[in-house]
């Protein structure tokens, strides 16, 4: 027979019990995510870190984005027109684009928000270079005047990668851009909402749906089409032991890995609940960078010879080590791109050490060590310099690995110091292939001297043909352009491209929808 | 009393005062410039400047350190280079895992490992002594991080009895609370119940050798009351002390345990703050260690006056 007082008390136990435990009806529908870093900074303008990029893409929208095949799409913006003298630039925004405050999204908003990216990012700066203007029309419409046609005026806007150029609101991008955002600044017009009292770094960041965002009606595509939400919330849990995280995700307590170490990606594949997905299809690049300051890399027969003695397998089977996560590619604007190109590189990167020494003897080289820096602290990085110095010394060199953590590399490499006063010569590193696609967005491609990144290569030559690229508006004449920057830089080094790679995510069986996209993005995204 | 108390406190000051040279020139001859982290992969040198001038890291090093100490002096230390909360702020967030963490490893070492002490002093030269003893070894000579992992894999993984990771406050959630505790707490009290249980049985032995000892047994007193109160009471001062020592032990075990079972503590926060150079945050956890390391052995002093009447101060 039913017994109510026992059914009663079951009832009432069974929900103090539920109370207790901190269990409660219909849950939220949350995402639980280990990303590759914890969340400290919270401005993408002012910082460069991929972490902080992440995060701008839940919380700010942009103009324009681009698709999974890197086509440039509209994205706040709902047309655009060029002149017909490819001098000015309209853009009209969609309507119902809405502050996470409520407010409405304006002319003024996005003029102050570029002008605030352009102040700290290369593509920005090189655009701004050209802008004669920029000109509020109406609360939805706004002009860009330049001085002369510019060829990337929409690739800048749609820059997938840091610093990617985020719409903030006006008094918000009124903010000088050296100086970080204040946290209750951190107000987009993107899908997701930034919990400020949730924030707890060194634990997690909770990022809520943004009721209000009104998706574009294309089906998401790469950065752009409709950012349609399927979660109620996002949160990347702080884990800093990679480990800690696969173990976490075995067990269930994390939906999703950003970045699991590549050697824990067969740990991971192993369980029947677990999947692995290949977000960025482009992968990343192996860089290694010349400081062309000091001997031996100031001379460029030297530096070419380098390019004889290293071959790509050598470092991704070091550092990847499965073929199934890398790729040898000789094209520096990434294979599979637009300007995919081997041009220049046909008989280079296959290690023949006889070329790399008659080069050397060539230029007189006379023994100077070369001071390469080894970053011990990356598993993604740090077998690198240990086979760029066995190949360099079977071509020829001499070499100093010293071996210190990322950040200290980091340090020393901005510093302009001869090697045996605290500089260097060379170390090695890796590019978000979205941030490599063209000669003005890949830093290392910058030979402007001293307004170059570190290592500060010198050539008026590859300027010029980067200028020449940033102004053509053909596609056909930027890829040509494009593949003379990359003879040249055969030529006159600047670094060498090692190979792409690829991260996959781990997700749970029940996480799907997950976009590709050089970026990690969570709309779209479903948890069953 | 008060007197012995009141000197060690002014003692505390010229401690501080030497950490904080030393932390900060350590911080500031060590390789590592937090503006270039801070800029990202992607900044050029001028934008690496600025954020040095922003974070006034130009200065000249005497500057820096009579600035911070200045604010320090004042209950100020400062903001974090990252965070965009002052360090306090950041400290008073991280503090309750590793309190939490401190207290249930120490209750879990007290409680294990004293009378396992007394009980392999009791029962010397036998399986127990010994077993004790190798365990005791083992728990020496094992790091934590593996003792972390074997457990996350025996009760996390295959048995699912208790969660990897993650912290729940205790206010927020008890019972969450206590399940994230005990795999941090058992891997952590390890090497404290090694070090303690070793003490003890030590100490122990060398008490229960004593005339008074003998005495106690010729009155006819039960091997209990020998031994827990003859023998354990005589024998506590060195095991307190080892408690007292054992706090360092125990700060520098928090800092990977946290991270093992990724706690959000103070350990952690001091392992993200070294990395990323946040000179600030550094400099006042490693303050706020050193005052509690100091504390705590005053504390440890005072109570040795509790189990040692000869004991005056």
């Amino acid at each position: 027979m039913f017994n109510v007082k026992k059914s009663v008390a079951t009832v009432v136990a069974a929900a103090g019990l539920a109370g207790l435990l901190g269990v409660s009806p219909g849950q939220a529908q949350t995402l639980n995510v280990v990303m590759h870093s914890d969340l400290k900074i919270l401005d993408p303008i002012w910082t460069t870190a991929y972490i902080v990029r992440n995060h701008g893409y839940l919380v700010w929208d942009t103009l324009f984005a681009m698709d999974d095949k890197l086509a440039v799409k509209p994205q706040m913006v709902d047309k655009y027109e060029v002149s017909a003298d490819n001098l000015t630039y309209t853009f009209t925004l969609r309507d119902g684009l809405e502050w996470h405050d409520g407010k409405p999204v304006t002319s003024e908003d996005c003029i102050a928000s570029i002008k605030r990216w352009a102040a700290k990012d290369s593509m920005g700066q090189s655009l701004m270079a050209r802008v004669a203007g920029m000109k509020a029309v109406n609360d939805k419409t706004f002009t860009m005047s330049l001085k002369e046609p510019y060829g990337l005026v929409l690739q800048s806007l749609a820059k997938p990668s840091s610093n990617v150029p985020f719409m903030m609101p006006a008094r918000v991008a009124a903010t000088d851009p050296n100086t970080q955002i204040k946290p209750e600044d951190v107000v987009g017009s993107g899908p997701f909402i930034f919990k400020r009292d949730e924030w707890k770094p060194g634990e997690k960041t909770v990022y809520v749906k943004n009721p209000k965002y009104k998706p574009r009606s294309e089906p998401a595509s790469g950065l752009a089409g409709g950012k349609v939400v399927k979660l109620d919330q996002v949160v990347w849990r702080s884990v800093g032991d990679h480990q800690t995280a696969v173990n976490a995700l075995l067990a269930g307590e994390v939906d999703m890995i950003e970045a699991p170490p590549h050697d824990l990606l067969q740990v991971v594949a192993k369980d029947k609940n677990i999947k692995l997905f290949n977000a960025n299809p482009l992968g990343s690049q192996y860089t290694f960078r010349f400081n062309v300051l000091h001997k031996p890399f100031d001379n460029e027969k030297v530096r070419q010879a380098v390019l004889y003695a290293f071959n790509q397998k050598d470092f991704l089977n070091a550092t990847i080590g499965d073929p199934k996560w890398y790729k040898e590619c000789k094209a520096m604007f990434i294979c599979g791109t637009p300007l995919e190109t081997f041009k220049g590189w046909e008989d280079k990167l296959n290690s023949n050490f006889d070329k790399s020494k008659a080069l050397l003897k060539e230029a007189g080289y006379d023994g100077t060590p070369v001071v390469l820096m080894q970053s011990t602290d990356l598993a993604v990085l740090t077998n690198l310099a240990p086979v760029a110095k066995d190949l360099m010394e079977k071509g020829g060199f001499k070499v100093d690995m010293q071996a210190m953590d990322w950040q200290t590399l980091v340090s020393r490499r901005a510093k302009k110091d001869p090697p045996d006063k605290g500089g260097w010569n060379a170390f090695l590193t890796s590019w978000v292939a979205a941030d490599v696609l063209n000669p003005v967005m890949a830093g290392f491609f910058n030979a402007g001297c001293d307004k170059a990144m570190f290592g500060w290569p010198c050539d008026a030559k590859i300027q010029e043909l980067r200028d020449a690229f940033a102004k053509e508006t053909d596609p056909a004449k930027q890829k040509a352009l494009a593949e003379a920057v990359q003879v040249r830089v055969t030529e006159y080094p600047t670094h060498v491209h090692l190979g792409q790679w690829y991260s996959p995510m781990a997700l749970r069986n029940n996480i799907d929808g997950n976009i590709a996209a050089p970026v990690p993005v969570f709309w779209n995204v479903t948890k069953k | 009393m008060l007197d012995f108390i009141a000197r060690r406190l002014v003692a505390i000051i010229p401690v501080l005062t030497v950490v904080a040279i030393f932390v900060f020139l350590m911080l500031r001859l060590t390789p590592g410039d937090p503006a270039a982290i801070i800029a990202g992969d992607n900044a050029t040198s001028d934008q690496i400047d600025e954020i040095r001038r922003a974070l006034g890291l130009d200065e000249p090093i005497w500057t820096q350190f009579l600035i911070w100490i200045g604010k320090v002096l004042q209950g100020n230390f400062g903001e974090s280079f990252f965070f965009k909360k002052t360090v306090a702020e950041l400290i008073a967030q991280r503090v309750e895992p590793t309190l939490a963490l401190a207290v249930c490893t120490l209750i879990i070492a007290v409680i294990t490992a004293v009378p396992l002490g007394v009980l392999a002093a009791y029962r010397h030269g036998s399986l127990l002594d010994r077993c004790v003893m190798g365990f005791s070894v083992l728990g020496f000579s094992v790091p934590v991080f593996v003792i972390g992992y074997i457990l996350i894999y025996i009760f996390a993984i295959e048995l699912g009895w208790l969660p990897v990771q993650g912290y729940i406050r205790i206010g927020v959630n008890f019972w969450g609370f206590l399940e994230r505790m005990v795999l941090p707490s058992v891997t952590l009290a390890v090497i404290y119940v090694a070090l303690i249980a070793r003490i003890t049985r030590a100490s122990v032995l060398e008490v229960l050798n004593e005339d008074y000892i003998r005495t106690a047994r010729a009155k006819g007193l039960t091997n209990r009351v020998v031994l827990m109160r003859h023998a354990l009471r005589n024998a506590a001062v060195p095991i307190l002390t080892v408690i007292g020592i054992g706090i360092a032990l125990l700060i520098s075990g928090a800092v990977v345990t946290e991270s093992v079972y990724g706690l959000p503590g103070l350990g952690r926060l001091t392992v993200e703050a070294v990395l990323s150079r946040d000179f600030p945050t550094i400099q006042a956890v490693i303050l706020l260690f050193s005052v509690v390391y100091v504390l705590i052995n005053l504390v440890i002093d005072i109570s040795y006056t509790l189990f040692d009447p000869r004991i005056r101060y």
